[in-house]
């Protein structure tokens, strides 16, 4: 495939950035304010609530990532508008504050001295003027540079390593010398393959901090575990699917990042990439958890190949489920948006199946829904770092 | 037909790609990187996803997928048998 030349048609934001879509999110800082912000997606049609059981008592960089997260989801170009609701006034000014910085329109509510009926109502009228000007943005045709591509897999099988992971790294290969913006994770998956990341890291510099984030988590593992991590990672499924151990997983995972591309720089979670290229990013190596990390990060369109079936999908950002397990493109058919199972038949060869993303991914960016959209799938799972105050 | 794929030449397993692999099949291997043929009897029922071992295996011994070190061997294997978690173990973690 050509990509000298190609396009997309999304949505440009106030500040530079594209989306592909155009969601009006009623966002809650604590789990408090999920009754009220369900309330208000529901008078008011064509908004969405992110609803989610944190937000209290947390401190220190536990707090730091939280307000990182919300504030960067908020800001997401797949976002046209936010409303934000808290408890408390304060905290809700200080994630509206932090998306108002993209330049869209924010408005934020307290439920203290207001209670839920009247925070209800003031949101909802802010709300419906809110959709109801961003029904009136249209698309406009921008360079593929404009689109932010974020990959992680789960529920993987083996096929997920010979076939659908591959795939990704084929893309991904296409898209890098165009100057799209992409990142990977998942810290602990890399075990037994952290040295072939490394080796793949633009200088010493990327290098050293991949090298302390993936030792540090490697030490988080070594603190807590009970017994070989066998029950937890592989997965049930990842065992059920093949996977014997991490290593081989791992491996499998790997191949996601392709052949060529270089890794440029590495994110703490939820941070924002400053530059295009192929990042790492500081995460969990569960679906809903890194997903949630890398909306957060600004990215637009998310690659998961799966190998057994994982259904997840993201309340803002499009998830393209790919496989080339036969029996799971057979038997969860409506999850699946790209089958590359042909690969393992010889059906179909690794620059074909690549292409066959890569489209896939155009007509996601230009409207077309996934079928992680189309089935409701909105899991919002924020990363916590350790207990409450 | 292809049975099972191997992702590099000197890998020590195969991949099953194809539903109800039965003991005493003969198997045909694609070797994937170097777009080579094999062929393989399996010993055992080996479900689709699932690994044979292309080789003799002593406890102790190392398995090699993707040219890389993938776990340890705890059980003997013989040619042809399911490779998975009763015989093979991570040496991470």
């Amino acid at each position: 495939m050509d990509l000298t030349k190609a396009t997309f048609r999304g949505y440009p934001r106030e500040n530079g950035r594209v989306g592909v879509r155009n969601h009006v999110v009623i966002l809650p800082v604590d789990d408090l304010s999920n009754a009220a912000c369900e309330a208000v997606a529901n008078n008011i049609k064509g908004t969405i609530a992110i609803p989610h059981p944190y937000g209290r008592l947390q401190f220190g960089a536990d707090l730091d990532l939280h307000f990182r997260t919300l504030i960067g989801t908020g800001s997401n170009p797949n976002v046209a508008a936010v409303i934000v609701i808290c408890i408390e006034d304060q905290w809700a000014k200080k994630v509206a504050d932090g998306i108002a910085a993209t330049g869209k329109p924010v408005a934020y509510f307290g439920i203290e001295q207001h209670g839920d009926h009247d925070t209800i109502l003031r949101a909802s009228k802010k709300a419906k003027e809110f959709v109801q000007w961003a029904s009136e943005l249209r698309r406009e045709e921008r360079p593929l540079k404009d689109l932010w591509v974020s990959t992680k897999c789960g529920e993987s099988d083996t096929t997920s390593g010979c076939g659908a992971n591959p795939t990704v790294g084929n893309a991904f290969d296409k898209l890098y010398p165009h100057g799209v913006t992409l990142v990977f994770g998942e810290t602990t998956e890399l075990t037994g393959g952290e040295h072939l990341v490394a080796a793949r890291c633009r200088n010493d510099e990327v290098r050293k901090k991949f090298q302390f984030m993936f030792d540090r988590y490697q030490k988080v593992v070594e603190a807590h575990k009970t017994s070989d991590l066998s029950d937890s990672q592989p997965t049930k499924g990842n065992i059920a699917g093949g996977l014997t151990t991490i290593e081989e997983k791992a491996l499998g995972n790997i191949q996601k990042i392709g052949r060529k591309c270089i890794v440029d720089g590495v994110l703490d979670k939820a941070e924002a990439p400053t530059h295009p290229g192929l990042w790492f990013m500081d995460s969990s190596s569960a679906a809903a958890e890194m997903v949630t990390l890398v909306a957060a990060a600004g990215y637009t369109v998310h690659f998961f190949p799966t190998g057994q079936g994982n259904v997840i999908g993201n309340p803002i950002l499009p998830v393209i489920k790919l496989c080339a397990n036969p029996r799971t493109v057979r038997t969860m058919s409506e999850h699946i948006d790209v089958d590359v199972s042909g690969l393992l038949r010889k059906e179909l060869t690794p620059d074909q199946a690549g292409d066959k993303l890569l489209e896939c991914m155009f007509r996601t960016a230009n409207g077309r829904l996934t079928c992680a959209e189309a089935l409701g799938h909105r899991e919002f799972v924020l990363t916590r770092l350790y207990e409450s105050a | 037909m292809v049975h099972f794929v191997v992702h590099e030449e000197g890998d020590g397993v195969g991949v099953v790609v194809v539903e109800g692999v039965k003991a005493g099949q003969h198997l045909s291997g694609w070797i994937m990187e170097d777009d080579k043929d094999i062929e393989v009897v399996a010993r055992n029922d080996i479900p689709i996803g699932h690994k044979l071992a292309l080789r003799d295996y002593r406890e102790g011994d190392t398995v090699i997928k993707y040219g890389v070190d993938i776990g340890r061997v705890v059980k003997p294997i013989a040619k042809g048998e399911h490779l998975h978690v009763h015989n093979v173990k991570t040496k991470r973690w």
